[in-house]
């Protein structure tokens, strides 16, 4: 019997079981893909954001702004990259620069720090804002992470702290015992929280009938090789009723995101690029200028499960005792994930647990090996100490041996090309995997004692050779 | 610090040119930087036949080439190699090498990059669909097939007709796969002549002339392709979609010089080609950094490759004996269906190879070459972009050229 059973390793299910690592409880999270973070969570603008924006009296304001202040403190503790480089909404007419006079009182309500720039000073600092720009709002708190790599290292500790987590499993049917539940007839648990993200309506239908159905808005990206000296900050438009806008996001690994558009679609685990990219590029010419669209190297597209109450809703059932909704979890949900985790556990699980204590010892996970920070002493050492860091398997982002090994070998460790990819970067450069991907693959094979044929780029049905030459088709 | 006379990075077949046009114009330290297990480079993965006729007057695979060419030098103690050997950085002078036997710095007179090129992804395309496994580039999947022995599809549609996607085409129905077309998005084919003969209309592939793939469906893996027709302003032309069924999209949809070490310190490169500015000494913007090869601009023919690995080597080692020209550059000005030049600037005195593409298809056509003190037109018949052309211009041509030297295509 557990204690707790998460559904869905995304950044809030992982958040809550890192929380809840802490304590003398047995906990386990479910997911049905492959790895973790695979859902909305893998697939977004990358960035904390300030709270300036989500509607007054929400739990997405009030999370937001939280999780805004915890996410410095989170990642020095999950030893993964912040990046406090602040964002710019632009205005661009006189309608716009009224809607920032709100965006500005509501940063002064809600205590965000926040400076008023004229056009010509926001280019001064950022000389490709488009020169229509007649106004900045500039939001020094706003911040760009790798949802991904937090999402790995927050499980990977909670990992290493006795939660288990269970990949490729899908829950089918859940049945409410007296004081316990029972998923697909297996697994018995004493609490169960419903994190499944774009599912969450269907978890809860097998419990009830759900008090919320799910809409998925895809969002679309377009992200551009290296280059660290076009954009320093986000920079958003004003927001209108679709949503924040198209974005220019730089990532922490110096590329350029572009995006997101925003439709509603039916499909729920459907990624679909498309015409959005063309809306995309007509967008952003209206914040920034110079775009060199001739350096795209990557599309991708998330889907943004909201729900049709319009915010997040995160409470204890009201019928079923001991099974928590943590539910529409959309934009701007990786910022207010740890917020939201933090009272999740503090306000509702802990309460049922009065006698548990925080365990007396805690395994801090080790960071990632990032060569790139490295003087040459270092990385000679580190050489030293194993020749397969010196072995550099990704040309692009020199990623070698070693740090392939070293993902692969951890607690919540890659097991496809993808997962690879997502904690290490090799085939995220400019050749995009051409190159190194054929290498992962035989690294993953030998490393995981598994045929080359059954790697997978990524989820289930994703393997990536399907014979050997010469073989019966 | 481990001293050169001249360091190549690159041990490929401009790479391995380099290394001998260097030493036979009197150069005795040569190293060349290479990051796989064995000398060649993209060559080891072309198992394929048609390279060497012009260099060896026979026709070889791209393995058997390489090893022929490394037989010209492999005696030679002035030429050394270090395998699984990247470079990381350049700094000044000095180049930082990752290998599994440590870190090393080596300083060098002078150096060459011959890197190669790297494929166009689908990212850089703007795919619409599904993010379903089973697109890949012609290269990586000529990789797994040639160098692992696997097939990344059974059912496969080509996008693009480069020279890759067509060897490809060719290869994988050898290997047992089902090709079902290739898709060209301009009115005619971007590889060579004898390709498209001997890769498609020998195995009945055909051709889809001013098509191209619209979307890509698919849960986890690729189940079919849109295919759209486009008008001759290359635009969709609606309700000429035609779904197809495979489960592996190849594209191939350009190659693009790889010059990440030398971006990183400031060397000009040339948006057209993607390559760096070079001079006919194929140096770059940096005294002493020299490029070749399809790393300074993508070649059709191998042979080409190595004539001018072996050009930039022989220059590199001029400039390293001090024997350089001080005499004013005269720069190359495209226009009118001329898509590149190289090289971009040159010294006179000499007679001069000029290379460079043209932007569309022409029949009848010269090559007009202007500028104070010269006008030439230079009579051609039917060039297509996908073939790399070559002027040579004499020495006496180029005498009384003041200013710069124009180029354009005159119909």
């Amino acid at each position: 019997m557990y204690d707790i059973t998460i559904i869905g390793a995304g950044i809030t299910g992982s958040l809550i079981a890192h929380g809840l690592s802490k304590y003398d409880l047995k906990v386990l999270v479910l997911e049905k893909e492959n790895d973790v973070a695979e859902g909305a969570t893998g697939a977004n603008s990358a960035m904390v954001h300030s709270g300036h924006d989500p509607k007054p009296d929400t739990l997405k304001c009030r999370y937001n702004v939280i999780g805004n202040r915890m996410y410095p403190e989170l990642c020095k503790e999950l030893q993964v990259d912040f990046l406090g480089i602040g964002a710019f909404v632009v205005a661009t007419d006189d309608i716009e620069e009224e809607k920032l006079e709100t965006l500005i009182r509501q940063c002064e309500e809600r205590d965000i720090p926040f400076e008023v720039l004229s056009g010509d000073e926001a280019r001064a600092i950022e000389p490709n804002l488009s020169d229509g720009v007649t106004k900045a709002l500039s939001l020094p708190s706003t911040g760009i992470i790798m949802p991904f790599e937090v999402t790995i290292a927050a499980m990977e500790e909670a990992m290493l702290n006795g939660v288990e987590l269970k990949l490729d499993y899908e829950v089918k049917k859940i049945d409410k015992q007296k004081d316990y539940f029972v998923i697909n007839d297996e697994i018995e648990t004493k609490v169960l929280i419903n994190c499944a993200g774009a599912h969450c309506d269907d978890i809860t239908n097998m419990l009830r009938t759900s008090p919320y159905k799910v809409i998925t808005r895809k969002g679309e990206y377009f992200v551009l090789d290296h280059l660290e000296d076009y954009l320093h900050h986000v920079i958003y438009p004003t927001p209108s009723l679709k949503g924040k806008g198209v974005l220019a996001i730089p990532t922490v690994h110096g590329n350029i995101m572009l995006g997101p558009n925003s439709d509603e679609t039916e499909d729920r685990d459907d990624d679909a690029t498309g015409s959005g990219l063309d809306y995309i590029r007509k967008e952003i010419n209206k914040t920034m200028k110079n775009v060199p669209f001739n350096k795209l190297i990557h599309t991708f597209a998330g889907l943004r499960p909201h729900i049709d109450l319009g915010d997040f809703y995160i409470k204890e059932d009201d019928v079923i005792s001991n099974f928590i909704h943590v539910a529409g979890i959309e934009s701007p949900g990786l910022t207010a994930a740890p917020a939201i985790a933090k009272d999740v556990i503090n306000d509702i699980v802990m309460p049922k647990f009065a006698d548990c204590k925080a365990k007396a010892e805690y395994v801090r996970r080790k960071p990632f090996i990032d060569m790139r920070h490295m003087s040459f002493e270092e990385k000679q050492k580190l050489v030293e100490s194993d020749p397969d860091f010196g072995k550099i398997i990704c040309r692009c982002e020199k990623i070698s041996l070693g740090q392939i090994k070293d993902v692969i070998r951890r607690k919540c460790g890659a097991t496809t090309i993808k997962g690879v990819k997502m904690r290490c970067r090799p085939g995220m450069g400019r050749c995009q995997g051409g190159f190194c991907e054929p290498e992962v693959l035989k690294i993953l094979s030998e490393e995981l004692h598994k045929d080359v044929t059954d790697i997978k780029l990524d989820r289930d049905g994703s393997n990536v050779l399907l014979a050997s030459a010469k073989e019966e088709l | 610090m481990e001293r050169h006379q001249l360091v190549i990075i690159g041990g490929g077949s401009a790479g391995i040119a380099a290394a001998l046009g260097a030493y036979e114009n009197g150069l005795k330290d040569i190293l060349v930087i290479e990051r796989e297990k064995e000398y060649g480079g993209i060559l080891q993965q072309c198992i394929h036949n048609g390279f060497g006729l012009h260099t060896f007057n026979e026709e070889l695979s791209g393995p058997a080439y390489a090893e022929k060419y490394y037989d010209l030098i492999k005696d030679n103690y002035s030429i050394s190699f270090i395998y699984e050997a990247a470079v990381t950085e350049i700094k000044d002078k000095c180049v930082i090498v990752s290998t599994p036997e440590g870190l090393k710095q080596i300083e060098a007179e002078a150096i060459v990059i011959a890197t190669g090129c790297r494929e166009r992804p689908a990212g850089a395309i703007g795919l619409k669909g599904n993010r379903c496994e089973g697109v890949y580039t012609a290269g990586t999947a000529q990789k797994y097939l040639n160098k692992q022995g696997y097939l990344v599809g059974k059912k496969i549609f080509i996008l693009g007709s480069g020279d890759i996607g067509l060897i490809m085409a060719r290869r994988m129905t050898l290997e047992g796969a089902k090709v079902i077309g290739v898709a060209e998005l301009q009115p005619y084919s971007n590889g060579l002549a004898r390709n498209i003969k001997q890769c498609l209309e020998d195995f009945d592939i055909p051709l889809y002339l001013s098509h191209t793939v619209e979307a890509v469906h698919g849960e986890s893996r690729l189940e079919y392709i849109t295919l759209i027709e486009v008008d001759d302003k290359l635009q969709k032309i609606e309700g000429s979609e035609q779904k197809i069924e495979c489960d592996c999209l190849l594209l191939s949809v350009g190659l693009i010089p790889e010059n990440t070490l030398i971006e990183e310190i400031g060397v000009k490169l040339d948006p057209r080609t993607r390559g760096a500015i070079v001079d006919d000494n194929y140096m770059t913007s940096v005294e002493g950094i020299f490029a070749c090869g399809n790393a300074l601009h993508v070649h059709d023919l191998v042979d080409y490759v190595s004539q001018e690995g072996k050009k930039a080597g022989k220059a590199a080692a001029d400039y390293v004996s001090g024997n350089v020209s001080s005499s004013e550059k005269i720069a190359n000005v495209v226009s009118n269906g001329v898509s590149y030049m190289v090289p971009q600037s040159f010294h006179k005195g000499k007679d001069l190879e000029f290379m460079f593409r043209v932007n569309r298809v022409f029949k009848d056509c010269a090559i007009h070459v202007y500028g104070e003190g010269l006008d030439k037109k230079l009579k051609k018949v039917g060039i297509v972009p996908s073939e790399m052309q070559k002027v040579l211009l004499k020495k006496e041509d180029l005498e009384n050229l003041k200013g710069e030297l124009h180029w354009e295509v005159l119909e």
